[in-house]
């Protein structure tokens, strides 16, 4: 099959176009081929080679001439394409060398396929366009993103076929890789979908406990499945891990839905082959550990009630505080302690009357989420500097109204590189019982086994399930 | 999701080292925040779903425009310019607020055609209001330095065919004292008169007979022969009569103003920026007018003020203080006997020449004032803030990539890296002339009133993406 195909004023210098001419006279599936400028001496040659000479061109026009089998005929002109329009490598000394200062210059400078952007959360947004601009899918860590900018974001992913991980998405995990704040998993047939980021951690560490193995978690931002945003990025996960056949199971995991946002999911669930089990937290829904219990059970492993260690300790005379690095273990722990008949009051409380002020002066039981919003704008989150926690649990344990004391610890990369050296020596000199739950697998960074053991020798009752540790110490504690 | 992620990571640092400990390959974006005060514009724009489309869309405009010479012909018939109207560089300006050597110029164009006698009262009647003057660019013609036209003047005619589209330029007069950096005395006079009576009369006739010369591909041929298409065109002018020759010496011209007409222009290494200015005017104002686009498509000064076009926000300027060149001074000249940056010049940049080609061109950099891994440098950091490049111009230097082209607004304001300009410097005070050359920069000011502009004409954040606001290159 013989062919000519024009480009209109699409210049190429003649040594390129030589070069272009003899990658494609080299393939077997071409017998002649000429990619020339269409000027007088090539149409000449054009002719010379027996090709139809074409109408109305200029020297500024781009011949094509390719005399090749028929049936390899578009991925013949497909390659010419690519031959033209392939960049040269960088060499030293050149463009690759410089710093990128945006992530468009970034992602030309390597074959990236994602960006994670941790920028401040006011421009974080213009961040993540910019990676979605350039096809990469994107995580985004930073919180306090509106929900405007979210929702828009959200859309013009699903206009390049990218998902958006985020905003204040704080975990993934893509085959083996952990994004963020993640806990080290071997991969395995459970894909987790996750609108929050320690209730994905926990899942992450209590699956590894159960010996079930994560090939994914995909983080969506505590929004997604809000009214307005409507569970944008909840789908596209969703879909995504339908598509890979190394998904047995995947487990949805988020505070309750708006319920439009609820509906939507279980709309889409129909569309899916792949099982799906659901873990919405909220009143008289299952918690995190009962959710991978379930999933455990659902792809044929064996569940064992997660370990705790630490000696008994007596009942105390005093109120809970519970001082939590991850949002969601606080939330679980509030659902936990209201659905057993306590009242809470909290940072996150939904109910104005259960809120702290803005000092978080203690009232009765008590669990802060010292990574909300408003006390992680401006500085880094806690699991990263806990330093703000610590300063709280000094005073609490000084507090003669708080009985025991209910502590998150998340493990995993990203997070802080030791936390228990702060924590062991207050533990130590603490005259209350102190409960613990410690989010984290056996080949984090930090080891859960290790930090688990340095703990409770130290004296702390030490849970490797948050709602397994907030009922310890709701029972721990005593009417005052 | 690709499972073997090259992560593009951009924030805070602990996060990438988490990456780089589980041995992930990254790239660190060297971040900082955009500048200051512009966060929620340029918010705005990167978040306009028309943008990326936008962007891709003038792009390739700028990239299949063509430039041929078609003629040669004076301004009163090419630009339908009247007795009493003149053109000139840059953005608008008042006579009160124009520079000293854009004052000399308009005062050696009324001299020029006549209309006083002496520089006195020239400038008394400009002073006066006698006179209309607006930007060469209203009119799709581009001036360097003052780019004072009046309707004697004899313009380069450029067509775009693949646009339907022309656009002009005068004819260059040499270096020295002359008209476009502010110079009026009677050389300059006499010396315009000559190319109005000899050289204009004569390179119409040579391009005519020749038929149009392909100028977008003699640049592309002067790119890879050290020309950087601003400061540098030797390689260009030599093409260019190369061309013109035969037709020249056969178009029945007396043999003293042959040779005239030959020394004129093979002795001028500038006489091809000005079929540059009018290709590059023509690449760029293929890009302009899509609604969404940040790309920019004209920097231009008038001596007082820089001035600034955007795709997206057609002909609206967005301007700033012209700032000075940081070079090099010719004889005892020095930095106070400098004028801000002057002249239409910049749109060699503004289409990924100048500045954005100065890898291609080592000889210079000593010139204006650098060295030549400075000049590969610039140029390499121009790809960052731009939305493509350019394959019809290849560097050589760079491993024959095409130069950056399409300023993106975004990426000025999001990185603080400007637009590198390539300049001759004029003196400050009419007459004085060229007084040397270097780099200069636009004010970030232009950019900040461009992308404030870009955001007030997206579609609100709050507006759901449909169709009709996704769909691309809607015209302005």
């Amino acid at each position: 099959m013989r062919q000519v195909v024009v480009r209109k004023g699409a210049y190429r210098d003649s040594v390129t176009l030589m070069q272009v001419t003899k990658e494609l006279a080299d393939r077997p599936d071409v017998a002649q081929a000429l990619v020339a400028m269409a000027t007088e001496l090539n149409l000449d040659l054009l002719d010379q080679l027996g090709f139809a000479r074409p109408d109305d061109v200029a020297p500024s026009d781009l011949l094509i001439a390719v005399d090749g089998d028929e049936s390899a005929f578009e991925t013949i002109l497909d390659a010419v394409e690519a031959s033209l329009d392939r960049r040269p490598t960088t060499m030293a000394g050149g463009p690759g060398d410089l710093p990128a200062r945006s992530i468009t210059a970034a992602a030309r400078r390597a074959d990236a396929s994602l960006a994670l952007v941790s920028t401040p959360g006011r421009v974080a947004a213009i961040d993540a366009a910019d990676a979605l601009a350039n096809d990469l899918d994107v995580m985004i860590f930073s919180d306090n993103v509106g929900l405007a900018e979210e929702t828009r974001l959200k859309d013009l992913a699903a206009a390049r076929g990218r998902l958006v991980m985020g905003p204040d998405c704080g975990t993934a995990v893509i085959a083996g890789v952990g994004l963020g704040f993640a806990n080290v998993v071997r991969p395995g047939p459970v894909g987790i979908v996750a609108a929050s980021g320690t209730g994905a951690q926990q899942m992450l560490a209590l699956l590894d406990g159960a010996d079930v193995g994560v090939t994914y978690c995909l983080g969506v931002g505590g929004r997604d499945l809000s009214e307005q945003v409507s569970g944008r990025s909840t789908l596209a996960a969703l879909d995504l891990l339908e598509a890979d056949d190394s998904v047995d199971l995947i487990v949805l995991l988020s505070k309750t839905p708006a319920p439009a946002s609820a509906e939507r999911v279980s709309e889409h669930l129909w569309s899916l082959r792949t099982r799906v089990i659901l873990g919405y937290l909220g009143p008289e829904q299952p918690d995190v550990t009962a959710t991978a219990e379930a999933a455990v059970t659902a792809v044929g492993g064996h569940w064992l009630p997660p370990p705790r260690i630490g000696g008994t300790a007596t009942r105390s005379r005093g109120y809970v505080r519970g001082l939590f690095v991850g949002g969601t273990l606080c939330e679980e722990a509030r659902l936990i302690a209201t659905a057993a008949g306590h009242r809470v009051a909290s940072n996150i409380a939904k109910d104005a009357a259960d809120r702290l002020d803005e000092h978080l002066t203690a009232r009765g039981h008590t669990f802060i989420d010292f990574g909300d919003d408003q006390l992680t704008s401006g500085r880094p989150h806690p699991m990263i500097d806990p330093s703000l926690r610590l300063q709280r649990l000094i005073a609490e344990l000084a507090d003669r109204a708080c009985g025991v004391v209910l502590l998150d610890v998340v493990l995993g990369h990203g997070a802080h590189p030791d936390p228990a050296a702060d924590l062991v020596p207050v533990v130590r000199a603490a005259a209350k019982p102190l409960v613990v739950s410690l989010i984290g697998t056996r080949d984090d960074p930090q080891g859960s086994d290790d930090t688990a053991r340095r703990l409770a020798d130290a004296g702390a009752i030490v849970h490797r399930s948050n709602a397994a540790a907030t009922r310890e110490a709701l029972d721990l504690a005593a009417k005052p | 999701m690709d499972p073997n992620p090259t992560v593009v990571t951009a924030g805070v640092g602990i996060l990438s080292d988490a990456l780089d400990n589980q041995g992930v390959p990254t790239v660190r974006v060297d971040w900082q925040p955009p500048v200051a005060g512009t966060e929620d514009a340029v918010q705005q724009v990167m978040l306009d779903p028309r943008r990326t489309d936008a962007n891709q869309a003038a792009l390739d405009a700028m990239l299949s425009a063509q430039a041929s010479l078609v003629d040669v012909r004076p301004a009163r018939d090419v630009l339908g310019l009247e007795p009493g109207q003149f053109l000139h560089a840059g953005p608008p300006i008042t006579w009160d607020n124009a520079s000293g050597p854009l004052k000399g110029a308009l005062i050696g164009a009324v001299l020029f055609e006549g209309w006083a006698d002496t520089p006195e009262t020239a400038e008394a009647e400009l002073a006066r209001g006698s006179y209309i003057f607006e930007p060469c660019h209203h009119r799709g013609a581009v001036g360097p330095m003052a780019g004072v036209v009046s309707p004697s003047m004899w313009m380069f005619e450029l067509d775009d065919a693949t646009q339907g589209r022309r656009a002009w330029c005068s004819l260059n007069e040499g270096l020295g004292k002359v008209l476009r950096y502010g110079a009026y005395g009677a050389e300059v006079i006499e010396r315009l008169h000559w190319m109005t009576d000899v050289l204009g009369p004569a390179l119409q006739a040579a391009t005519r007979a020749t038929g149009p010369i392909d100028v977008k591909a003699i640049v592309a041929q002067m790119v890879q022969m050290g020309d950087e298409g601003h400061n540098r065109n030797r390689a260009g002018t030599l093409m260019l009569l190369k061309e013109w020759l035969p037709a020249l010496v056969t178009a029945g011209l007396d043999g003293s103003d042959l040779a005239d007409v030959v020394r004129f222009v093979s002795g001028n290494d500038h006489f091809f920026l000005n079929l540059v200015m009018p290709a590059c005017k023509l690449v760029t104002a293929a890009g302009s007018g899509i609604a969404g686009s940040t790309v920019v498509t004209t920097m231009a000064r008038n001596g007082t003020d820089f001035g600034l076009q955007v795709s997206g926000t057609g002909d609206e300027w967005f301007t700033g203080p012209a700032q000075l060149a940081d070079g090099m001074y010719l004889g005892s000249f020095g930095p106070d006997d400098a004028n801000p940056d002057i002249g239409d010049s910049a749109i060699t940049e503004t289409a990924g020449l100048g500045g954005f080609a100065m890898a291609t061109a080592p000889a210079i950099v000593r010139f204006v004032g650098g060295t030549a891994s400075d000049a590969i440098a610039t140029t390499a950091r121009m790809y960052d803030i731009c939305v493509g490049e350019n394959p019809a111009w290849a560097i050589p230097a760079l491993e024959f990539r095409g130069t950056a082209t399409g300023i993106d607004v975004t990426a000025v304001v999001r990185t603080g890296v400007l637009p590198q300009i390539n300049t001759g410097m004029a003196g400050k005070v009419a007459g004085v002339g060229q007084v040397g050359a270097g780099l200069v920069t636009p004010p970030m000011d232009c950019f900040v009133g461009a992308i404030t502009a870009l955001a007030a004409a997206a579609p609100s954040i709050d507006e759901p993406v449909g169709r009709a606001s996704g769909s691309p290159a809607a015209s302005l």
